[in-house]
């Protein structure tokens, strides 16, 4: 059995993240406190996080609560739910968005106003506390008050850079995403009004009954396809990922890591819930979403790629390829066997700590370029800023499957769970492209980074990085290799996640 | 079919107020026409949730006095009170989000003189050809000196 203490982690992180963002505005601006303040409480929900995840897989076993909210029991009242899985994205999504926001510190000093940066700390702690109880909610209508908190969030955070081109960019996502929350919130009317539930494993249950009578094929299909739909328009799958390079490449450098590295995945996971808790991956299958979820991030992964290539500007460069990252979760969501799924899962922690690397490491970059963002304004800043130098570097490698970074353990995961699957030549073959179209836009980049630039008249005397931007990228480095070279272990603890999670 | 769509008369009529609330979202370039949109979809959904939630000759979810001190506690006579619960969540999510939307649309507004997306689009990239050429100058000028 569990222990009291980590039985109340779940809500405890919510409400902590929750009453930090309502208290934020009161505490002292001088030395920016209140930003200190938020940081620490995230880094605490992290420390929590990681003794949930103790407590649950201690001893080789693999625990899952229910933790019911309020005094009503399971059918009627709201209830969190807690496994490994969801303990280990809680975790990586704290440490992720922690080390962005510790990263980009001085960076968002220089591009959002003092009185702006209090209201930009709500915003993150909201997100946060969104993110999380995305995770944990075993409620599918909590998830959709939730998605829609997390929406409000994420476009402020991009309108917060006081700018036209930020605030045009702001109301595109914003439009995109309400598109998305509209068809998710008829999709969980329908199914509410199909199963007679809210909570997930209630839903499943009656949906299982549906299918062995085979009623109410069709409106289950269509309640399905209108969630994926409005659930991938806000994870920016691609046929529905025009605003994202807009959002991702003209907000501050902080923002622009959280929406690639986390905001984006917790739309994925409550998808990845979705599938597994409330219909089953028996009945994904019979209703052909698996095929279908398949085939958009085969595009996914090739599109992305595309039109990375044909960008200058390098944050919108590494904003495309999150179109291209966020194919390959699909991918493993479409393989729809526990290997994919747990592959797909890999990927979204792996993808949560080198993005908002990449984003980093492309600020400071520019920073010392004079905030120019072209990539042949960058000539040499290696030499400059090495710390941001490395970052990129490693990052790059790490997005095009070099062994020992990173993203080549979620390559490697992704392609040993596509063994066994119809489709495996399709998917061995878009991973091998994609990995090539990949090294195409990032080998360039990290070259011109690394040319040393001869114009000695465009040298521009830039300040020093500071420490806790060398602590953060040195952070994000040990990450970066800890992930590449041992992620068996971690596999192995999703694995077992998500066999708890049904 | 046509008999079961005007069966259930009230759920057609949701589905295609959300329609109509989903195309002006995406097609119109009016940032007003597109937030009434919003609001046009999010209001069908209540619509629909009311419908799905009302039962023919029942009451609303509140204790009727059963004239004698006590109370007709009976399930059967009154109708689930969980879709309405569901609609007022959804108004509020839907007054904050339709609140965020004007306060975006009076940034637009204030940066380009104008409402519609796609001339904000315009002026954007015209400030930034102009940008550019003005720093090229610059450069030109630095260089020549």
């Amino acid at each position: 059995m569990i222990n009291i203490f980590a039985f109340n982690i779940p809500f405890a992180s919510i409400f902590l993240l929750m009453i930090t963002a309502i208290v934020t505005p009161l505490l002292p601006k001088k030395n920016r406190f209140n930003e200190k303040f938020s940081c620490c409480v995230i880094g605490l929900v992290a420390i929590l996080s990681a003794y949930l995840l103790y407590a649950l897989t201690n001893g080789g076993q693999s625990l899952a609560f229910n933790f019911s909210m309020g005094h009503f029991p399971a059918p009627w009242g709201n209830e969190l739910r807690a496994g490994p899985l969801e303990a280990i994205l809680a975790l990586f999504f704290c440490v992720a968005m922690l080390l962005s926001l510790t990263g980009n510190f001085s960076s968002t000093a220089e591009d959002i106003a003092p009185n702006r940066r209090q209201i930009f700390c709500v915003l993150v702690n909201l997100l946060m506390a969104s993110l999380l109880a995305l995770t944990y909610t075993n409620d599918l209508f909590t998830a959709y008050v939730f998605i829609e908190i997390n929406t409000i969030a994420a476009c402020a955070i991009v309108a917060v850079k006081e700018g036209a081109g930020t605030t045009r960019a702001a109301i595109r996502y914003l439009i995109m995403s309400l598109v998305g929350s509209g068809l998710v919130m008829i999709a969980i009317c329908l199914l509410y009004d199909l199963t007679g539930h809210l909570l997930m494993q209630n839903m499943h249950g009656a949906i299982q009954v549906l299918m062995v009578t085979k009623e109410y094929t069709m409106p289950l299909t269509v309640a399905l396809a209108l969630i994926t739909v409005g659930l991938g328009i806000k994870s920016a799958l691609y046929p529905f990922a025009s605003w994202l390079p807009d959002a991702h490449g003209t907000s501050t450098n902080a923002s622009s890591a959280i929406l690639s590295g986390l905001v984006l995945k917790g739309h994925i996971f409550t998808i990845i819930k979705i599938f597994y808790r409330v219909f089953g991956l028996d009945v994904i299958h019979y209703l052909r979403m698996d095929t279908a979820i398949f085939i958009f991030g085969l595009v996914a992964m090739i599109m992305g790629s595309v039109h990375a290539l044909r960008q200058t500007n390098i944050k919108r460069m590494i904003a495309w390829s999150s179109v291209a990252q966020v194919g390959y979760i699909f991918l493993g969501v479409g393989l729809n066997t526990v290997a994919g799924v747990a592959a797909a899962c890999l990927h979204i922690i792996i993808h949560a700590c080198v993005k908002p690397m990449l984003f980093t490491a492309a600020g400071g970059l520019s920073a010392v370029a004079g905030h120019k963002k072209n990539l042949h304004e960058l000539m040499g800043t290696f030499y400059i800023n090495r710390w941001a130098g490395l970052g990129l570097i490693a990052g790059a490698f790490s997005m095009m499957g070099i062994p020992a970074f990173a993203g080549f353990a979620s390559k490697l995961s992704l392609t040993m769970a596509s063994f066994d699957h119809p489709f495996i030549v399709w998917s061995l073959a878009t991973l091998a492209t994609s990995s090539v179209l990949n090294a195409l836009y990032y080998v360039p980049a990290v070259i011109v980074v690394l040319t040393k630039n001869k114009n000695a008249q465009n040298k521009i005397t830039a300040p020093e990085p500071t420490t806790l931007y060398k602590f953060s990228m040195f952070v994000f480095l040990s990450l970066n290799f800890y992930l590449g070279l041992f992620c068996m272990p971690l596999l192995r603890l999703i694995t077992r996640g998500v066999n708890v999670l049904q | 079919m046509l008999g079961k769509l005007f069966l259930n008369h009230y759920e057609a009529v949701a589905v295609i107020l959300f329609g109509i609330g989903m195309t002006n979202l995406l097609l119109q370039r009016n940032l007003i026409k597109k937030i009434i949109g919003l609001n046009i979809m999010d209001t069908a959904v209540y619509l629909f949730l009311a419908a799905k939630g009302f039962v023919e000759g029942r009451a609303a979810p509140i204790l009727i006095s059963n004239g004698s001190g006590g109370w007709l506690n009976s399930s059967d006579l009154y109708v689930n009170p969980v879709p309405a619960g569901l609609v007022l969540t959804g108004i509020v999510v839907s007054v904050s989000v339709t609140a965020f939307s004007l306060a975006l649309a009076l940034k637009l507004y204030e940066y380009y003189g104008t409402l519609n997306i796609d001339e904000a689009l315009m002026k954007m990239t015209e400030e930034q050809v102009e940008l550019e050429t003005t720093i090229e100058k610059a450069e030109e000028d630095v260089l020549a000196s």
